[in-house]
């Protein structure tokens, strides 16, 4: 086989439609790096916000528990970095790191005895925890400025070098969402993966086999108050001015909606969906005041007609299983052995 | 000595008494069945020692431990593992998946092994792939490993609920109400890969309450009826016990049941 024949059949074995929206993508930030200006900002959202749903997608998407709340988590990655490097002056990535260490410890302590709900009950409990958190932001003046919001927060950087050119940062978050896409990834491929993945379709059969299901629907709760920690702060920074409004029930919305429409459950579909869901409104802003009703009539249609989410359709086009040209095989004599569930049977 | 040894159990909800003073001994290495008509608390009594209910009264002891109070997982972890009567497959996940978290207890390796996949940890999950597929084999379901499990027919969701439970490596496997739903086909496979897990040394309870299938397979069987144990014996003696007839077979009714 010639190399350009098995790149080929490799490209094929992924599917068309992978390979189109992986030339697609990396065409847009092509687009986006040259074009520059606004849509730099428009991107560099959607890198935060795709951070903050991996994060939420151990949670709702592996383990399949409801949270309204993670916002709270990334408010305390927002303050955290603000209050450290304005009042304090700490380093960006260091404050950065002590945020998500202090998100880390408060989604235990709330995590604990919330998690104890099940269903409605712990999407109600996690509400009320973004809600106070909210409140909290806006009323504790002494620590968070309160609507002022802080502002003059130093973009990120290591000592001397300081990510300060949009297009350097878009970059810089580009790589850590890839990092985080790369966690999840190998986690979700795992023995505590699985229990999540087990926990998410039946908690009884996970405990049944011995999975601690509350220790580890705590463990997916923390990483993903870890994640929205990381994307809160690295709002904070990217953007050098943060508010109560920020993180509040706006997020919940906007996050839900990028999960969804880019395949909760998936490694790559919270990541797809906060690059979908952050475009779409500049795509349908030449509709002018009708924008608002185009963005809800695209979201519908997406969730109408790819309800598994758009990393969903990765599947369509492709010409044969992408593990192995086995897999293939192992198919086909599964439909031929259907009626025969077991070939010791006639032993019996 | 008994491997499971359960005294006095007893369960009530609000006014009903679902199991009332049970005892029950299950000899290592045994095959052993509880029969009973529906709504006779075969159920209950599974649930309680599985760990899935708080008895009201009584003790469970598994290998010479008290169990009475644990939580499921843990007591999965001494080695007494169960299956449902509905089956709780793993949506979502292939067929192989959901056998490969069948070993969750006989591995281990959280986050930090995952994200850093180390020699042993790459071997560990190596040797749960191949084991998982071989289970699958055992079972029949080898050509099946790749699908996703949610799309298997019944009998085979049933067979698959087996062979996770397998994975555990459990002393004392619990099934519960295996071959409801089965054709006589899947019933028979069922049978035969029961009596040779148990061949094999595990200790099996097996709640059914398909008579045929139970006098068969079962080395000793305890029947209930209405919450009580009312006898136990091998198969022969239990399908010629009067009480058990009038209990269970005794109607047309109830034989149709």
């Amino acid at each position: 086989m010639t190399l350009r024949a098995s790149i080929f059949t490799k490209l094929a074995g992924y599917g068309y439609v992978t390979v189109g929206g992986a030339v697609l993508i990396a065409a847009l930030f092509a687009f986006v790096f040259i074009k520059g200006g606004y849509l730099l900002t428009v991107m560099q959202l959607a890198m935060i916000y795709g951070v903050f749903c991996v994060g939420l997608n151990f949670f709702m998407g592996y383990t399949g528990q409801a949270s309204f709340g993670q916002n709270a988590f990334a408010a305390i990655g927002g303050y955290g970095t603000a209050i450290l490097c304005v009042e304090y002056g700490f380093e960006p990535v260091l404050a950065l790191l002590a945020s998500m260490a202090l998100a880390g410890i408060a989604s235990v302590v709330v995590g604990y005895p919330t998690l104890r709900l099940r269903g409605h009950y712990l999407a109600m409990a996690t509400f009320a925890l973004g809600l106070i958190t909210y409140d909290l932001s806006v009323q504790w003046t002494s620590l968070t400025q309160g609507y002022m919001g802080y502002a003059g927060i130093p973009p990120l950087g290591i000592g001397p070098f300081t990510v300060e050119d949009e297009r350097a940062k878009l970059v810089c978050l580009m790589v850590i969402l890839v990092i985080g896409l790369w966690i999840s990834g190998r986690l979700r491929s795992s023995r505590f993966g699985r229990a999540l993945r087990a926990i998410s379709a039946t908690e009884q059969g996970a405990a049944a086999l011995g999975i601690r299901v509350s220790q580890y629907k705590l463990a997916a709760f923390v990483i993903a108050a870890l994640y929205a920690s990381a994307a809160g702060s690295l709002f904070a920074h990217v953007v050098g001015f943060i508010s109560p409004e920020v993180f509040g029930l706006q997020m919940v919305v906007v996050t839900f909606t990028m999960l969804y429409v880019g395949g909760i459950g998936t490694v790559l579909g919270p990541a797809i969906g906060a690059v979908v869901a952050s475009l779409l409104p500049q795509i349908v802003r030449s509709t002018g005041r009708f924008q608002d009703i185009a963005y809800a009539l695209v979201l519908l249609l997406l969730l109408i007609y790819v309800p598994k989410g758009l990393s969903a359709l990765a599947g369509i086009g492709r010409l044969r299983p992408a593990e192995s040209s086995t897999g293939a095989a192992d198919r086909s004599e599964s439909a031929a052995t259907c009626h025969e569930p077991r070939k010791r049977a006639t032993g019996s | 000595m008994a491997l499971l040894a359960v005294r006095n159990l007893t369960k009530r909800f609000e006014g009903l008494i679902a199991n009332s003073d049970i005892n029950l001994d299950i000899p290592e290495g045994c095959l052993f069945a509880v029969i009973g008509p529906n709504g006779a608390g075969k159920t209950t009594f599974f649930n309680m020692v599985s760990g899935f209910l708080a008895p009201t009264a009584g003790t469970i002891e598994f290998a010479g431990e008290d169990i009475t109070h644990l939580r499921q997982d843990k007591i999965a972890a001494k080695g007494l593992v169960r299956t449902f009567q509905l089956v709780q497959l793993f949506k979502g996940m292939t067929v192989a998946e959901n056998v490969e978290v069948g070993f969750h207890l006989a591995t281990r390796g959280g986050v930090a092994a995952a994200l850093t996949r180390l020699a042993w940890f790459r071997r560990q999950e190596a040797d749960v792939h191949a084991r998982a597929r071989e289970l699958l084999a055992f079972v029949g379901l080898a050509a099946q490993a790749e699908q996703d499990a949610e799309l298997l027919p019944y009998g085979q969701q049933r067979l698959l609920e087996v062979a996770r439970a397998l994975a555990a490596k459990p002393r004392l496997l619990l099934l519960d109400e295996p071959a409801a739903g089965l054709n006589a086909h899947e019933t028979d496979a069922l049978a035969a890969l029961i009596q040779e897990l148990n061949r094999e040394g595990t200790t099996v309870l097996l709640i059914e309450h398909d008579m045929a299938l139970v006098t068969r397979i079962a080395q000793r069987i305890a029947v209930l009826d209405f919450g009580c144990k009312i006898t136990e014996g091998t198969p022969d003696e239990i399908k010629r016990h009067p009480d058990v007839i009038a209990a269970y077979l005794g109607t047309e009714e109830a034989a149709h049941a």
